[in-house]
């Protein structure tokens, strides 16, 4: 067991040092920094200075190692635009980030499950059609379209909600939180939606799958035959069995929500690292691209090992195997 | 654990109060303006970067000594008068009676330490003041700038020259800009403390900046602006909806396809003006061979009846209907009008593809040739659809474009010094920061020279020494009017004779504003807060 979590870490860094060689050889394509660092009549001869100066004439390894040995330290730079260790950016950015991922997750889960259920449980109904068409839009219609006409239509023309941004945040520590505020509730709403469309569709359609499996099976039946009731059935048993697997890709989909929030957050004018990304992207700004990057790898790395970790504990046939070899 | 989860309990309740309770009707709520840009302000310190969006947002909070009225004439401000004693030495009169924000009075060794400041290593706006020159104070409210070389355009862009306090500065260790190559938080970054009409409350970078009026200030405002809250939305979609439901209450820019709706709203409007950018197409005139090109051995552009060829096939005129929307303004010139005083002598040459046919067939281009042409898709308006545009009018004489259009990071980039002037043929725009024409004949018309930056951005390096000598002499000339004749031959030289660009025309600025806020339109697009009234 020991023997696995060590060649599992020793995995992990490989991988996130891999992310760091890649996303330093991709830098060199983006543009030039320092053309977004000075303004136009910079001479030639200057930005040649502020070039060695901040070692981009060094090759991409060299670059990347420097930031991986940094990064092990804790040390991810200041960023070239706005002058700011960009530890303490993300860290500010990361609440809104973080509130707008749990609250898409919440919601996906509190409309993706009862959907899937009821499409499973009454597959012909009218409004199972309605659900099958709403997830076709969830899984066909790109983030930023839905995002636009929801703003359109709520924000524009009816004037419920507000267009952009976060509203008023309350400070708790170093956390922001805009839970606490009518104006921060009411602006975490379309962008939440939004966010959770694309993981509702797909947690309604695994749900709908998994119950009409798992209601096929011996155990239901024995259950019917036993003559419990038909919402024991379904959702004592049933249900519940059809959560475990719910439950992992939910959790896997976790780090994508974060991830993919740079649209959604892009599009509401969300203050989060998604949009601190995009903007560092369009800079140039290579110390806070590459933190990102990391950061967003390491999420994934640590999610992965995790659910890893649980399996092994979980099921016993991973463990024998894990045994012998 | 308990006691927080306890505590964001009470909070929740006092929130979900809140939603219940009414906010009361105040009386003379304070003026806020909410106010909206496509990109970021990097830095509330000033000499940071030398770009118009952060110069003037900075200018609500730093003064210069002279500053610029809505008619883009120079005014006294922080400098209440001046006089040039000789070519060389310049006395400047200060303000008295001005204090900053931390209350420190105003003198003459905050410009003396101002002026050392603007041109220490971190700075981007070395240029405002010339290296050789020395400032000295003479009494507290009076300053001298003793140059080596005349320059009467010295004074040209000290509206964003903004006075720091030296004992602020000197106390917060910001007594010079952040090297670029820091790796500590510059104080200055954050924090600020100038004379100007509003005080700066909070800057969180990239998400929001509030600014407060300042009761203190020194002149009388035009506007009643208290509050000032910036936030940047880059979504060009949802800045247009935060405009039309009333969430912000100017912002900038209105896309050319979404000015019908700002308009057709009733609370809204587009205020639309030329801009002093002018936006041109130029050549690659000093390789023997073009970069990217299928004619090989030589270079085409070198030849002026290729150039002049390509000048008649466009018709720029559709481009402002089409392209523009007319809202562009076309130009024979590389400076706004408005910035020259004998434009009306000068005007585009004609469209005529036959003549451009003829002049490429006399060039030894009867089939014309193929070149790449390099084009920004993210830095003017509607920049890549003006270069679709271009590539038609070409192909209707032959010349085969290859577009390429990048985002400007990349186009920057690739056309820049650095990355060795790498075009043959592209789109650029150029706003003279000095709002004149000599800007245009150092930066773009003149022969590069990478020891003094002469031409820095003559990306083509267009060079006719005739013309450098010209515009090098006007400098010597003080008086204003003489200048611009000489400028006028220098622009016939290089524009009618040589054509060693293709002027196309000034963009037009699109600033969406609700009809409840009356803003002041410069043709620089700076925002100036204090000149903002709201109903």
């Amino acid at each position: 067991m020991i023997a696995f979590i060590l060649r599992r870490l020793l995995a992990s860094i490989g991988v996130l040092i891999a992310v760091g060689l890649i996303a330093f050889a991709m830098f060199r394509y983006v543009g030039d920094p320092v053309n977004q660092m000075v303004g136009i009549e910079t001479s030639a001869a200057e930005r040649a200075q502020l070039t060695h100066q901040l070692g981009l004439d060094q090759p991409a390894i060299v670059q990347a190692a420097r930031f991986l040995i940094n990064a092990a330290r804790l040390n991810f730079g200041v960023s070239y635009q706005f002058k700011q260790p960009v530890a303490d950016l993300i860290a500010a950015r990361a609440p809104a980030t973080l509130e707008l991922a749990l609250v898409a997750s919440i919601l996906s889960l509190a409309a993706g499950v009862p959907m899937g259920v009821y499409a499973a449980l009454r597959r012909d109904s009218a409004l199972t059609r309605l659900f099958q068409a709403l997830s076709l839009i969830g899984i066909s219609l790109p983030t930023f379209l839905i995002g636009v006409l929801m703003i359109y239509l709520f924000a524009v023309t009816l004037r419920w909600l507000p267009s952009f941004g976060r509203g008023d945040v309350v400070r708790i520590g170093w956390w922001t939180t805009g839970l606490l505020t009518v104006s921060g509730l009411k602006s975490l709403i379309m962008p939440s939606i939004t966010l959770a469309l694309f993981q509702m569709t797909l947690i309604m359609r695994l749900v709908r799958a998994e119950m009409l499996e798992v209601l096929r099976s011996d155990y239901i039946r024995f259950a019917r035959a036993r003559g419990l009731s038909e919402r024991t059935i379904h959702f004592r048993h049933a249900l519940k069995n059809t959560l475990i697997p719910v439950i992992t890709v939910v959790g896997l989909q976790l780090g994508s929500i974060v991830a993919f929030s740079i649209i959604t957050e892009t599009v509401f004018a969300w203050p989060g690292m998604g949009q601190l990304f995009l903007q560092s992207i369009q800079n140039v700004d290579i110390p806070i691209m590459a933190a990102y990057l990391l950061l967003i790898a390491t999420l994934f790395v640590v999610i992965n090992f995790i659910v890893d970790l649980i399996y092994v504990l979980v099921d016993p046939r991973l463990r024998v195997h894990l045994g012998r070899a | 654990m308990r006691l927080q989860t306890a505590k964001s309990l009470v909070l929740a309740v006092i929130a979900a109060a809140a939603l219940l309770i009414p906010a009361p009707a105040g009386a003379a709520e304070p003026k806020v303006l909410r106010f909206a840009f496509q990109g970021e302000l990097k830095s509330v310190d000033p000499y940071q970067i030398n770009e118009s969006f952060s110069l003037s947002v900075n200018g609500a909070v730093y003064e210069g000594l002279l500053r610029r009225g809505p008619d883009m004439k120079l005014q006294p401000c922080l400098a209440t008068s001046w006089e040039v004693l000789d070519p060389l030495h310049w006395r400047f009169h200060l303000r008295h009676g001005v204090k900053f924000d931390d209350g420190e009075d105003f003198t003459a060794d905050d410009v003396v330490f101002s002026a050392g400041r603007v041109r220490s290593a971190g700075s981007d706006l070395k240029g405002r003041i010339p290296a050789d020159a020395k400032v000295v104070k003479v009494d507290d409210y009076t300053v001298d700038f003793l140059l080596k070389t005349p320059d009467p355009l010295l004074i040209n862009e000290w509206e964003t020259w903004g006075i720091f306090s030296k004992k602020w500065s000197e106390a917060h260790g910001a007594a010079e800009p952040t090297p670029m190559n820091a790796t500590t938080p510059p104080y200055a970054a954050l924090h600020a403390n100038g004379t100007g009409p509003f005080i700066l409350v909070s800057h969180e970078p990239g998400v929001k900046t509030v600014w407060k009026r300042n009761p203190n200030w020194w002149d009388k405002r035009k506007g009643n602006i208290d509050e000032v809250i910036f936030t940047p939305i880059p979504n060009a979609a949802t800045r247009v909806a935060a405009l039309l439901s009333g969430e912000v209450d100017w912002m900038d820019p209105v896309p050319l396809n979404d000015q019908a709706r700002v308009n057709a709203n009733p609370e809204t409007k587009v205020m639309t003006g030329p801009e002093l950018r002018t936006i041109f197409l130029g050549f690659d005139q000093f390789r023997d061979q073009l970069g990217h090109s299928n004619v090989k051995g030589k270079n085409p552009f070198k030849d002026v009846r290729v150039r002049k060829a390509f000048y008649e096939a466009i018709n720029e005129d559709a481009i402002n209907r089409k392209v523009m929307r007319g809202q562009a303004t076309p130009t024979a010139l590389m400076i706004a009008p408005s910035l020259f005083s004998l434009s009306n002598d000068f005007h585009r040459l004609p469209f005529d593809p036959a003549e451009s046919k003829k002049l490429l067939a006399e060039a030894g281009y009867p089939d014309g040739f193929e070149v790449q042409m390099d084009c920004p898709n993210d830095r003017y308006v509607n920049d890549e659809q003006i270069c679709q545009a271009v590539v038609g009018m070409l192909a209707r004489v032959g010349v085969k474009i290859d577009l390429n259009a990048e985002p400007k990071s990349k186009f920057f980039a690739a056309i820049s010094a650095a990355g060795g002037f790498d075009s043959s043929f592209y789109l650029l725009g150029w706003t003279p920061s000095t709002l004149e024409s000599f800007n245009v004949f150092q930066y773009i018309m003149g022969c590069r020279d990478p020891k003094t930056n002469w031409g820095g951005n003559n990306v083509g390096d267009y060079c006719n020494p005739k013309v450098d000598a010209l515009a090098r002499s006007a400098l010597q000339e003080t008086d204003e009017e003489k200048r611009d004749e000489i400028f006028a031959k220098a622009w016939r030289i290089s524009l009618m004779d040589d054509v060693g660009y293709i002027p196309l025309h000034q963009q037009a600025l699109a600033w969406g504003v609700s009809k409840s806020t009356h803003v002041i339109q410069r043709p620089d697009n700076y925002y100036i807060f204090a000149w903002v009234t709201k109903d």
